[in-house]
């Protein structure tokens, strides 16, 4: 083994707090800064569908005089959200809690882990950009050829160009952390952690790894094409070239159906974290949830063309059925949590009411999502407000809650002081009736026949009121945020002191103080379950 | 991976992967030793996800293919010879893979007058390649064959050129793994570096013989 010192050099500590934090290959202070640099861009995503929200409040067009400015609005909020924001906040918690967890004193490539994180402020900048350059990518955030195409009347000028090349940077970032993950999964778990004894949370982390390294490449595949295609006169993706259009939608959603699982399944594990410690009772059906886990990863493959089924050239039935399938593992993972609560000795903290809500948002997310599996069902609400709907209830309703879920779980261990309570209730009741607002008339909105990506609407199209209660609900989600931002300032200043388990939880991140060492841990507890901590607590009398 | 492997004074083989972290790890808390190393482990996912790149092209590729009729096309039917000196460069790339894997078997008998010279043969081919591939290139141009002519020359140059990226990056591997080795980095008990490059640099071998087959054969 190695001979140095336990304790890090001191040489570091002296040239300051920021050159230490700018140059670290802790994974802690990495998924620290992989947070707070989410929390921007999802900041500066939800100023973008501010905007877009106050367009659509009534019909008209008030706020944008063009149409190719709120194009790109929408379609830099999406960006932002899904790339910048949401896999970029889980991959963080992750990499905050992951070694932790399974009781190693770092990820297995420290400093690639370094360079995953400081390529994604690099790649939100090159995106944010674009808006100086003549226009941001305005072509939707799946970015279909040939509106996406170089020309006039597609997408002409250098923002789809940056858009491109920043989504290769952020997918880059992606994969090299997949490898690090599952390396660190695979080779750096503490004596005594088998596989089935690793917290939810790391399976979902593991799983979703995979997924990231198999699909992600795909991306930037067709990324590559379409890059060719605009500025090499190629003919990947253009009809009058002997190209397909089709052929983009096929690899672009080879990789972003299974991102879909990349932006749920770490938010599913950190519920499934908190779940049980806020219940008092183990996670009902552990190795049923790993298998569901790995169940919905692997049928995350094979579903992608339900986003195609009005383009004419998918086998409808064997998707549809498919898309269907992944309701049954999903609805597994349900019972398990549903169970977990079942008779349990519910504390109700800001974790567990974040959580919660979670578990009735991604439900509707769930069930409405089925709808849009049925062949003739989706061919009538393709490309309408439903489909915003559905998706805002999986990754707001899911993961935006299981992130705020984590964040009020963990930021006692990262910073050492507990949030406030009574905030972040305010906040949680805000965002839940803010967020219900908002999205629910959607659903009435695409059964109406509202297209999704539109400017303006006819005034006697009977969308008038929804649209209203749409935008307010999006005001009062903005709202939520603030008591959140007050809260982290306010605790971090004079917040409760946390000490190191203030949850009395089970996994190994509580067993060490608050923040952790660089290197983690002292000594660790013998770990005979996937709750080590519990064991110590209760000895033999939990078993 | 591959640049990780610092201190080897101080640094058993198969612990270098986390010496370097800014904190060293605990006796006891350390990874898992046994089996493959951290930084070989690393490698054969990231060539996983090299493949899956290539995947997505070559699905491109034939999606094209089966939709253009004739393929090639007339104007271009026989301009892609596989006699030409494209054969001379698959054969080089081939020799390369084999000069690699005599490179590994050198160093782990700790010759390491051997690894560096069978390492320098394998970049200098590397580089051989490339040349020649950028000549072959200059006869098409010359044919008239582009990035921009139809599906055909689209679908030939992404599809080449993205290999082509990749030997560049195996040959500037290759270069670390020689200038470390000619200042006696390795050994036979610490070589993962190596191991790893001769993993990427076999991959990217096997991704032109298979887009030599499809291209030229098929």
């Amino acid at each position: 083994m190695a001979t140095h010192a336990l304790a890090p050099a001191p040489a570091t500590a002296s040239r300051g707090w920021l050159y230490e934090w700018l140059t670290t290959t802790d994974h802690k202070k990495i998924g620290i800064m992989y947070v707070i640099n989410s929390f921007i861009f999802f900041l500066i995503g939800g100023v973008l569908a501010l905007v877009v929200r106050a367009e659509l409040a009534r019909p008209g067009l008030q706020f944008l005089t063009d149409e190719r400015v709120y194009n790109q609005m929408f379609t830099m909020h999406a960006t932002l959200m899904i790339f910048l924001f949401v896999i970029p906040m889980l991959a963080g918690l992750g990499n905050y809690a992951v070694p932790l967890m399974i009781g190693a004193p770092d990820m297995a490539f420290p400093r690639i882990n370094a360079l995953s994180f400081w390529i994604l402020p690099l790649g939100g900048i090159l995106m944010i950009s674009s808006f100086f350059t003549g226009g941001a990518a305005a072509a939707g955030w799946t970015s279909y050829p040939p509106l996406s195409a170089e020309g006039p009347l597609n997408s002409p000028g250098a923002g789809q160009d940056l858009w491109i090349v920043s989504l290769i940077l952020i997918g880059t970032s992606s994969i090299l952390g997949a490898i690090n993950f599952l390396v660190t999964i695979f080779k750096m778990r503490a004596p005594g952690m088998t596989l089935f004894r690793m917290p939810i949370m790391v399976w979902t982390i593991l799983v979703t790894s995979v997924l990231v390294l198999m699909a992600t490449p795909v991306i930037t595949s067709a990324l590559v094409m379409l890059f060719i295609d605009r500025n090499y006169g190629g003919t990947f993706f253009d009809p009058s070239g002997g190209g397909s259009a089709i052929l983009y939608q096929n690899i672009f959603w080879f990789y972003s159906h299974p991102a879909v699982y990349v932006m749920i399944l770490p938010a599913m594990g950190v519920i499934s974290e908190i779940l049980p410690v806020f219940s008092r009772k183990p996670l009902f059906g552990y190795k049923a949830f790993v298998f569901a886990t790995a169940a919905i990863g692997a049928l995350g493959f094979s579903v992608w063309a339900h986003h195609m089924f009005t383009t004419g050239s998918v086998f409808l039935p064997f998707f549809s059925l498919l898309t269907f399938m992944i309701a049954v593992p999903t609805g597994v993972k349900m019972f398990n949590w549903v169970f977990t609560l079942f008779r349990g000795q519910l504390t109700f903290s800001t974790p567990l009411i974040f959580a919660i809500g979670f578990l009735t948002m991604f439900l509707i997310g769930g069930i409405n999502g089925a709808f849009s599996a049925s062949v003739p069902v989706d061919f009538a609400l393709h490309d309408t407000y439903w489909i915003v709907a559905h998706i805002h209830y999986v990754l707001f309703g899911g993961s935006v809650f299981g992130i705020f879920a984590g964040l009020y779980y963990w930021f006692p261990k990262m910073t050492g002081r507990m949030l406030d309570e009574g905030l972040g209730k305010i906040q949680f009741v805000l965002m839940f009736v803010g967020f219900n607002l908002t999205f629910f008339p959607m659903h009435m909105l695409g059964i109406q026949g509202m297209p999704r990506r539109i400017a303006d609407y006819a005034a006697e199209a009977g969308w008038n009121d929804w649209n209203m209660a749409a935008t307010i609900g999006g005001f009062v989600i903005a709202a939520s945020i603030l008591p959140f931002i007050w809260n982290v300032f306010v605790s971090l200043r004079g917040g409760k002191v946390a000490g190191d388990d203030p949850w009395e939880a089970n996994t190994l991140e509580w067993a060490t103080s608050s923040p952790p060492p660089p290197y983690n841990f002292d000594q660790l507890p013998e770990i005979r379950s996937e709750r080590p901590l519990f064991d110590a607590r209760h000895g033999r009398a939990g078993h | 991976m591959p640049g990780t492997e610092g201190e080897p004074t101080t640094v058993t083989a198969d612990s270098h992967a986390l010496a370097t972290a800014e904190h060293t790890p605990i006796a006891g808390l350390a990874h898992d030793r046994r089996g493959i190393s951290n930084p070989i482990l690393g490698m054969i996912l990231f060539i996983t996800s090299e493949v899956m790149f290539f995947a997505g092209l070559f699905a491109a590729y034939f999606s094209t293919r089966a939709a253009n009729r004739p393929w090639p096309p007339e104007e271009f039917a026989d301009v892609l010879n596989p006699f030409s000196v494209i054969l001379v460069a698959t054969a080089i790339l081939i020799v390369s893979s084999f000069t690699c894997q005599l490179a590994i078997r050198a160093i782990r008998r700790e010759d390491r007058r051997g690894f560096i010279r069978n390492i320098a043969v394998t970049f200098v081919l590397g580089i051989v390649f490339l040349l020649l591939q950028a000549y072959d290139y200059s006869i098409l141009f010359e044919e008239g064959m582009t990035m921009g002519s139809g599906p055909f020359g689209t679908t030939y140059f992404t599809l080449t050129a993205f290999h082509g990226a990749h030997v560049f990056g195996g040959v500037i591997m290759l270069g670390v793994i020689l200038y470390r080795g000619m200042a006696g980095q390795f050994s036979a008990r610490h070589h993962d570096a190596v191991e790893a490059t001769s993993l990427y640099w076999h991959f990217v071998d096997v991704v032109w013989i298979l887009l030599f087959s499809i291209l030229y054969f098929l």
